[in-house]
C-alpha cells in the first residue's frame, strides 16, 4: 500500500462490489512480503518446541509406507507393477502426503486465520494459498528418504525426472483449487471442516496410492483408466512413479487430462472465493 | 494533493441478527422440525449474508445508516458514542475489512488501521520474527522494517528479550512491542480503534505522546475511544455517533460535553430539583436536592461567572450530630473537583440536630469552574459515616458573555476544569 513516488498518493475508493470479481494480480504482488512472512510463520511455528522437529515430515510417509507394505503389499497381496511394494507406495506417498496436508490446512485456513483478516486488510486470497506453499517444505524433506530408499533397492531415476516440476505444479494447482473452494465454503458452512478429514481419506483410496492404475486398466480397459485422469492426483502419482522408477512410460495423456482438470479447479476455486470474499468477515 | 483525506458519502451497513426460535409444544412438531433441520439450517446460514433489495424484516439491523462526513488532511478527529453505536463498524468499513451495504467512501493516501494490538503475533515466534510478521500484516514492506528495526526495539524497551518467544513475555512487554511496531507505521491516514485501553498509565502516556507526534507530522488520524480524557487531549474535533447515525460533529469539547449529557443527563433531567422518597428506617435521609443560582432561583443552567448553591434538604429521625456533605465532579466523572462538609463552616459542637427537616446550602463561588456540565453526590453524615447518599441534579455552567446573551457554548479557547482570571506580574531582569 505504499506510494511509488512522493508525488503520487494512492486513492482508495470503498464501495459495495457486485458480480464476479477477477483476481487482482497487482495487489497480490504488492503483498508479497506479507505472503513470505506468513509462509515462514507456518513453517517455523509448527516444529517449535517439538523434540522431533522437522523429522515429523519424514515419519508420516515412512510409517504409512511400513503399514501399507504389511497390510496391502503383504497380506492383501496387491500387485505393484513389478516394483517392490515399499518403494512403490512411498513414491506415491510423497506427493499424496503433501496434497492431503495442503488441502486440509487450506480448508481450515480462513477459520483459523480469522484473527488476522478481521482486524486488518490484505488480499484474502493469500490465506488459503499459504499452506499450499508452506507444506512444500515437508514435501522436500520427505524426498530425502526417497533417495535413500532408491539406493537401497538399486533403482536409478530416469531422465523424465526433469518433468517433476510440471507434476509438482499440477499438485499445487489442485491443492490450491480445492483449498480455495473448501475454505470459502467452510467459513460459511461449518459442516465442511467436519467432513474434510474424512474426504481426504476417501480421496486417498480413490487415488492410485496403494494400488496401481494398471489394475483399473486390466478390469475396465484403457479408455476408462485414461478418463480417470480427470482426478489430477492420478496423473501426478503415476507420473512420479514413472519418472523416478522407470517401470512404465510417462503417462502423458493422463497428465494432460489431469492438468486441464487442475487448471479448471484453480480458476473456479478462485472465482468462487472472490465472489464470497465480501461476506467472510460478516460470517466468521 | 487533495486537501480532503477522508470523504464518506451515505455509507450504510446492515446485518441480520438472530430472531427468537420457534418453540414447539408437541412431539410431532419437534420431530418434524428436527427432520426438516438441514433445510432450515441451510436457509439460516445462507440468510446470514444475503439480502434481497429493499428488504425490511424484523431481523435486519442497520449498524450504520446514511453516514456522511469529510475529514481534511492533518486533522485528528475523535469518534465517540455508546457501545453498539456503530463506531467500530465505521472503522472496519474504512479499513476495508468489511464492505458497506451502500454508499461510498474515498481515502486519499496510504491507510493503516490499528484495530487491535499485536495482530498476527504468533506466541512460538520470537520478538524479532513477530516484528516482521506484524509489520507486514500492518502494511509495511520488508525493507522498511529493516530500516526501522532498531528504533522499534528501542521504543518498546524489550531489547534483551527480542529473540525470546513472545509467549514468554509479560503482558506489558507484549503490548509495548505490539504498539511500538504500530507506532512506526508512516501512513497518510491512521485509523485507531480503542487500542489504548490496554497497558499501564506510563504506556498509555507514551502512546498518546506518539500519536501527538504523528499528528504533528501532518498525518490524518481517526481515533475511536471511550476515554474522553484521551480524546479531549489529542483531537481537535469529534463526531458523535448514536444508533448508527451521526448525531453531531464539531469542536471536540462540545461533542464530549454533548455525549456526557446524553449518557448521564438522563439520570437527572430535572431542571434543578430532585425529590427523594421518605425513608423511615434511616436515622437521617435526604428528601430533596436543589441547584440554585446566585439569586436563589431553582435552575439547572447557571451563569459561569456567578456563584451557585447546592441545597440539601434532609430529615432527621433520630436526633444526633448529622451534617450535610457534597462531592462535586464533572458529569462524566472524569474529574472529582472537591468534597465539602457542613462541619467546615460550623463548629461540630454546635451541630446538634433534633428531629425534623433541615435545609443546608453549599455556596460555590462564581468565575472559577469552566463552562460545562457537573453534578454532586450529596450525603448526610455523622462523625464521618454516611447515613444517606444521593446524586444531585446535573447542572450546566454557561458563558453568558458580556452582552448577556444566552450561549450554550463551551469556552473552547480555554481547556481545563478551571476558568479563572489569574494575576500575572512581570519585570525586565
Amino acid at each position: 500500500m505504499s506510494s511509488i513516488s512522493e508525488s503520487l498518493t494512492p486513492t482508495i475508493v470503498i464501495k459495495p462490489k457486485s458480480g464476479w470479481q477477477l483476481i487482482d494480480w497487482k495487489e497480490l504482488i504488492e503483498y508479497r512480503d506479507l505472503f513470505y512472512f506468513l509462509i515462514k510463520r507456518d513453517v517455523l511455528a509448527i516444529y517449535k518446541q517439538t523434540v522431533l522437529g522437522f523429522t515429523w515430515a519424514i515419519i508420516r510417509p515412512v510409517f504409512s509406507m511400513i503399514v501399507f507394505s504389511v497390510v496391502f503389499g503383504g497380506l492383501a497381496k496387491i500387485p505393484s507393477d513389478g516394483i517392490p511394494y515399499p518403494i512403490f507406495s512411498y513414491v506415491a506417498l510423497i506427493p499424496w502426503t503433501y496434497f492431503a496436508a495442503a488441502m486440509n490446512t487450506s480448508t481450515q485456513s480462513l477459520i483459523s486465520g480469522k484473527g488476522i483478516f478481521t482486524k486488518v486488510y490484505f488480499p484474502r486470497l493469500i490465506i488459503p494459498l499459504i499452506p499450499v506453499l508452506s507444506k512444500l517444505v515437508d514435501f522436500a524433506i520427505a524426498f530425502v528418504i526417497l533417495f535413500g530408499l532408491m539406493a537401497w533397492y538399486g533403482i536409478s531415476p530416469t531422465k523424465n525426472l526433469i518433468f517433476l516440476p510440471v507434476l509438482i505444479l499440477m499438485m499445487m494447482l489442485t491443492a490450491s483449487g480445492i483449498g480455495m473452494w473448501l475454505s470459502a465454503m467452510a467459513i460459511q458452512y461449518r459442516d465442511i471442516p467436519h467432513g474434510v478429514g474424512f474426504l481426504s481419506q476417501m480421496l486417498m483410496y480413490a487415488a492410485p496410492v496403494v494400488w496401481p492404475l494398471s489394475l483399473l486398466e486390466d478390469k475396465f480397459g484403457e479408455s476408462v483408466s485414461l478418463a480417470y485422469g480427470i482426478y489430477p492426483m492420478v496423473g501426478v502419482i503415476e507420473g512420479f512413479r514413472s519418472a523416478l522408477l522407470g517401470h512404465n512410460p510417462m503417462p502423458w495423456v493422463l497428465i494432460g487430462i489431469g492438468a486441464l482438470s487442475a487448471i479448471v479447479l484453480f480458476i473456479s476455486g478462485a472465482l468462487y472465493f472472490k465472489s464470497k470474499e465480501r461476506i467472510f468477515v460478516d460470517v466468521a | 494533493m487533495s486537501d480532503i483525506a477522508i470523504e464518506v458519502n451515505s455509507i450504510s451497513k446492515r446485518y441480520r441478527i438472530g430472531l427468537k426460535e420457534e418453540i414447539h409444544d408437541t412431539f410431532i412438531g419437534s420431530l418434524t422440525s428436527w427432520l426438516k433441520s438441514p433445510i432450515s439450517n441451510y436457509r439460516k446460514v445462507h440468510y446470514l449474508s444475503s439480502f434481497s433489495n429493499n428488504e425490511e424484516s424484523d431481523d435486519i439491523m442497520w449498524a450504520l445508516n446514511d453516514v456522511s462526513f469529510k475529514i481534511n488532511r492533518g486533522e485528528i478527529v475523535g469518534i465517540i458514542g455508546k457501545n453498539g453505536a456503530g463506531k467500530s463498524t465505521l472503522l472496519k468499513i474504512l479499513s476495508r475489512i468489511t464492505e458497506p451495504t451502500s454508499g461510498e467512501a474515498t481515502i486519499n493516501g496510504n491507510v493503516a488501521s490499528l484495530l487491535e494490538v499485536g495482530t498476527g503475533f504468533h506466541p512460538e515466534l520470537s520478538g524479532r520474527e513477530n516484528i516482521y510478521l506484524n509489520g507486514t500484516i500492518l502494511g509495511m514492506k520488508r525493507d522498511e522494517i529493516d530500516r526501522k528495526f532498531d528504533e522499534i526495539v528501542d521504543f518498546s524497551g524489550v531489547d534483551q528479550f527480542i529473540d525470546t518467544p513472545v509467549k514468554r513475555y509479560s503482558s506489558g512487554m507484549y503490548v509495548r512491542l505490539a504498539f511500538s511496531i504500530a507506532a512506526h507505521l508512516e501512513p497518510d491516514v491512521l485509523l485507531v480503534d480503542e487500542v489504548l485501553a490496554v497497558g499501564d498509565i506510563e504506556f498509555q502516556n507514551k502512546c498518546l505522546n506518539k500519536m501527538d507526534e504523528v499528528a504533528k507530522e501532518g498525518r490524518t488520524v481517526l481515533f475511536v475511544s471511550h476515554n474522553m480524557g484521551s480524546v479531549g487531549r489529542l483531537c481537535s474535533s469529534a463526531i458523535l455517533i448514536k444508533d448508527g447515525q451521526i448525531k453531531r460533529e464539531g469542536n471536540v469539547n462540545e461533542i464530549i460535553d454533548l455525549y456526557s449529557k446524553l449518557s448521564f443527563g438522563k439520570i437527572n433531567n430535572s431542571n434543578g430539583t430532585i425529590n427523594y422518597p421518605e425513608s423511615r428506617d434511616k436515622k437521617a435521609y435526604i428528601s430533596s436536592v436543589r441547584i440554585l443560582d446566585h439569586q436563589d432561583r431553582i435552575t439547572s443552567v447557571l451563569d459561569q461567572s456567578k456563584p451557585f448553591k447546592i441545597e440539601v434538604c434532609f430529615y432527621v429521625n433520630e436526633p444526633s450530630k448529622f451534617y450535610a456533605s457534597a462531592t462535586l465532579s464533572t458529569i462524566d466523572e472524569t474529574v472529582r473537583i472537591l468534597n465539602s462538609r457542613e462541619i467546615e463552616s460550623i463548629d461540630t459542637e454546635h451541630i446538634d440536630r433534633n428531629k425534623g427537616e433541615y435545609a443546608s446550602k453549599l455556596e460555590f463561588p462564581g468565575g472559577i469552574l469552566n463552562c460545562g456540565s457537573y453534578y454532586a453526590r450529596v450525603g448526610v453524615k455523622k462523625m464521618g459515616i454516611s447515613y444517606d447518599m444521593k446524586p444531585s441534579p446535573s447542572f450546566e455552567l454557561v458563558d453568558y458573555g458580556n452582552v448577556g446573551n444566552f450561549q450554550t457554548t463551551v469556552k473552547s479557547n480555554k481547556r481545563g476544569i478551571l476558568a479563572m482570571s489569574l494575576k500575572w506580574t512581570s519585570k525586565k531582569i
